[in-house]
């Protein structure tokens, strides 16, 4: 829901440009002629059999680079050992009117959104293949049969290997229309195949954008006005220009300078000598105490946009037996990629109308050549983009800031390519930060412990009013409720509910953090219903499992980690169980944190049990690492990670202050995948969200203290 | 100019001697596979080994390096092949892949320390940041690639 916005609105409307959206599998609709073996447009079979998959998502470590593939090479009855990939230009999906369809990569959305086109891509290939076969031995298409890239026949046992037959199956027509397999008979997907990017990452031989060189390349160092909303007035070039390396200062936007040089380090050397002036604007005195009591007072506030109305609450909460009232909050987070934030681009003019070429590590191919056509100022057809492998990507490299900038840069020094780099401190105080929310949780309960009536008031920034605000509806941001709807959430059997939102925006950007909003809401929601269960006095396995009968998905996740967890098995001493569960990005997920607290307060997570429901499970292996590194990301921003505001900046700079987890404190992740088959969920961000409320609850076991304002770091946990 | 020994060859390179060694690498030589990702020590993604032990360098200044040898993530093996890389692939541990270089020179220089390391001896030695959340297999690689030396 969140993830269809991705773009500001000045981007979306240059991607609106780029072409009307139309999703293909047939070379018909690419511009290009077909070149030798390349069947439809999703697969390319050369001679010596290696099959080529086109991969149209960016592969930033979650996978898709090879799930997709898996996706295409089982439809076309490939031998998976010839199965290699590599990236569709955004200047080829742009002047084929995206025959790749969507190159955006996020929402969890890499699998699920392409799976329906990418298998017909593969069986497109298939028949394509038989039919040549059948052709070359005149006989029946029916009597031949492919399997494992090689075609038999079946009546006596001829065989062509696909290397072989491709480049006369290509000349073939593409079939308009094509079957796709039946669960049952894959063979690749659900099968925990090797990363098809694996081998380059151990050898330091994977080019990053940030380790492009290019034949006279220059490189940028950028500082932008600290103060969000700030401007850049003006700068001393004349103090830094004869430092070593130093080739240029200019204007990037107008709140950012760049000191472009022969080398990264000596533009960064001579940036830090350079004197800036800045207008800090209108928020230079805003701080993080003024943002909380901004939010406060959205707790209690009169008005407020609606996301789901079950019953009345205020009769449902006037007959409770039980009142239960608690306020939870959580911080801006940046995203923290470990590579900073980068782009390598050239501009070229030409009498015939000037070119740009960027690149970059981008989490939408589609949206880094409008930004880069847009800054450049020249057609769209006339960008050309090469993807990179991101070094993280979490959400920030959805944006396109920093295309924008090194296009800017490439503008004001033609002919010449130019790397800017940002460093950590510039990357950590200049993201797009996971929006800081309050909630307040307000519940009743019936003599025998059932809730009666349950309220969520969120309060706090949108990402949508900041990224998108034409898709507000009537002021209201509807993926604030990420998380909130009853299928999400999981109880049926809360007669009277009402979550609202009210919107509290401050100047700060926030954008698509992993998991985006069921971050928050799941801390919020999953740490209230270990109160209420609590207060009710009854164990939180059962208290769950009794309000979400007709929601049989979300009751098979819980009961699967429960079971592997040992749920209600006697623990060693001082070893204390907490659990959580949730539905996001269309997969069901849930958690079981064991942990021990110290007398001195510290916190040890000892075992992490999770289990997950996608659908179906293309490649099981990777499931069960984003899986583990969900509870790594999650878990690290709960733990320690915030970033607060002073005097209109972010006040951390490196990951000195902006802690993030570490090997040491993150126990065996063990996962069990439960897919129910027929639907396609998402894998990179759907168990982020139970993460922090499984450790928080089991906090609670042990403590007795409730832990509503995160990061945990700035809580004691020391026994009172 | 300052002479360095990288991967046992000779590299002459014309660069101030207080510029960090990552850079001198990244771009005086040419040689990417050493990462940034902080600048001050904290994410290790510079790892290189200096005579052996492990160090960050992006703090490191060229100038005080003198003749020690220097190795980096590509004088490890010219084909993936040491136990620690071996490893890594069996257990498929990068994700993104962009911390992987340090990670691994760090875990080579832990079991050229201790062929046979504890839990405690990973959480001590292995403090590099992966924000892809890749440690559990770091864990498990780093103890497979200990038993395959041992055999």
């Amino acid at each position: 829901m969140t993830n269809s916005i991705r773009l500001n609105r000045r981007h979306f409307m240059a991607t609106a440009v780029a072409g009307a959206f139309s999703l293909g599998w047939g070379a018909s609709q690419a511009s290009a002629a077909a070149a030798p073996g390349e069947l439809g447009i999703w697969a390319v079979i050369h001679p010596d059999d290696t099959i080529v998959v086109r991969i149209a998502r960016s592969e930033m470590g979650q996978g898709t680079f090879t799930g997709l593939a898996q996706l295409v090479a089982d439809e076309l009855d490939a031998d998976w050992k010839f199965v290699r990939a590599e990236y569709v230009t955004p200047e080829a999906n742009y002047a084929s009117k995206r025959a790749w369809g969507d190159m955006s990569t996020g929402g969890s959305r890499g699998i699920r959104g392409s799976v329906e086109y990418v298998r017909k891509g593969g069986a497109v290939g298939r028949a394509m293949l038989i039919s040549a076969a059948a052709k070359r031995w005149s006989v029946p298409e029916a009597e031949c049969k492919a399997a494992l890239s090689v075609i038999t026949h079946t009546p006596t046992g001829r065989t062509l290997r696909y290397g072989e037959i491709a480049a006369e199956a290509a000349l073939l027509p593409v079939p308009t229309t094509v079957t796709v397999k039946d669960p049952a008979q894959w063979t690749i997907i659900g099968q925990p195949m090797k990363r098809l990017d694996t081998v380059e990452k151990l050898s330091g031989k994977q080019v990053f954008a940030i380790d492009v060189k290019l034949p006279n390349m220059l490189c940028a160092a950028v500082a932008q006005c600290p103060v969000f909303g700030g401007k850049l007035v003006s700068f001393d070039a004349a103090k830094i220009a004869k430092m070593p390396g130093v080739r240029h200062v200019l204007t990037v936007d107008d709140h950012t300078v760049a000191v472009v040089a022969d080398k990264w380090y000596l533009a960064k050397t001579a940036l830090a000598e350079l004197p800036i002036v800045w207008d800090e604007g209108p928020n230079a005195k805003v701080s993080s105490a003024l943002i909380a009591e901004l939010l406060k007072g959205g707790l209690d506030a009169k008005e407020a946009g609606l996301g789901q109305k079950i019953g009345d609450f205020a009769t449902g909460f006037a007959g409770a037996a039980k009142k239960v009232e608690a306020v939870y909050s959580t911080p801006f987070l940046n995203h923290a990629t470990l590579e900073p934030m980068n782009c390598t681009a050239l501009f070229t003019p030409a009498a015939d109308g000037d070119r740009v070429e960027i690149w970059v590590a981008s989490q939408n191919g589609d949206a880094s050549l409008a930004a880069a056509a847009e800054a450049g100022g020249v057609k769209l057809g006339a960008v050309k983009v090469n993807k990179l492998h991101l070094g993280g990507g979490f959400g920030r490299r959805g944006q396109q800031d920093y295309t924008r900038q090194a296009v800017s840069i490439a503008k004001q020094v033609p002919g010449v390519p130019v790397k800017m780099i940002w460093s950590r401190e510039e990357d950590m105080q200049h993201g797009y930060y996971r929006p800081i929310t309050m909630a307040k949780m307000t519940a009743g309960l019936d003599e025998k412990g059932n809730v009666t009536a349950l309220h969520a008031r969120i309060s706090g920034q949108s990402i949508l009013a900041y990224l998108n605000p034409a898709s507000l509806v009537d002021g209201v941001d509807k993926a604030q409720f990420q998380g909130w709807a009853v299928d999400e959430f999981g109880y049926m059997a809360i007669p009277n509910l009402l979550i609202d939102h009210a919107m509290r925006n401050t100047h700060v950007p926030v954008g698509f953090w992993r998991g985006v909003n069921t971050n928050q809401n799941a801390f919020y929601m999953e740490c209230f219903i270990d109160e209420l269960a609590h207060t009710a006095g009854r164990d939180p396995l059962e208290f769950r499992r009794a309000m979400m009968g007709k929601n049989p998905k979300h009751l098979a996740v819980l009961n699967a980690v429960a079971e592997k967890a040992g749920w209600g098995t006697k623990l060693p001493e001082g070893v204390y169980r907490g659990i959580a569960q949730n539905m996001g990005y269309g997969s069901y997920t849930a958690a079981v944190a064991e942990i021990t607290v110290s007398a001195k307060g510290e916190l040890k997570i000892l075992r992490i049990v999770a289990s997950t429901d996608p659908g179906y499970a293309v490649n099981p292996d990777q499931i069960r690492a984003q899986v583990e590194g969900s509870f790594v990301y999650g878990l690290g921003a709960a733990l320690y990670s915030e970033n607060t505001i002073e005097n209109g900046r972010i006040a951390e700079g490196n990951f000195d202050n902006y802690e993030v987890m570490r090997l040491a404190a993150m126990p065996k992740v063990e996962t069990v995948i439960v897919p129910s088959g027929g639907f396609w969920g998402g894998v990179g961000e759907p168990t982020i969200a139970v993460a922090t409320p499984a450790v928080m609850n089991a906090i609670f076991a042990a403590t007795g203290k409730r832990i509503r304002s995160l990061p945990l770091k700035d809580q004691d946990l020391k026994r009172a | 100019m300052i002479t360095l020994n990288i991967n046992g060859q000779a590299h002459d390179v014309d660069a101030d001697p207080e510029t960090p060694l990552l850079w001198v690498l990244r771009e005086w030589v040419g040689m990417t596979g050493t990462k940034y990702g902080c600048g001050v020590a904290q994410c290790g993604a510079c790892s290189v080994h200096i005579d052996g032990a492990v160090m960050r360098s992006c703090i490191l200044q060229v100038g005080s390096v003198g003749d020690s040898k220097i190795t980096t993530i590509e004088g490890i093996s010219a084909t993936n092949s040491h136990p620690v890389q071996v490893a890594w692939l069996a257990h498929e541990v990068p994700q993104c892949g962009y911390c992987q270089s340090g990670q691994i020179m760090a875990a080579v220089a832990l079991l050229a320390e201790k062929p046979k390391p504890t839990d405690a001896d990973i959480d001590e030695a292995m403090t590099n940041i992966c924000r892809c959340g890749t440690y559990g297999r770091i864990r498990t690689a780093i103890h497979a690639a200990a038993d395959a030396g041992k055999a």
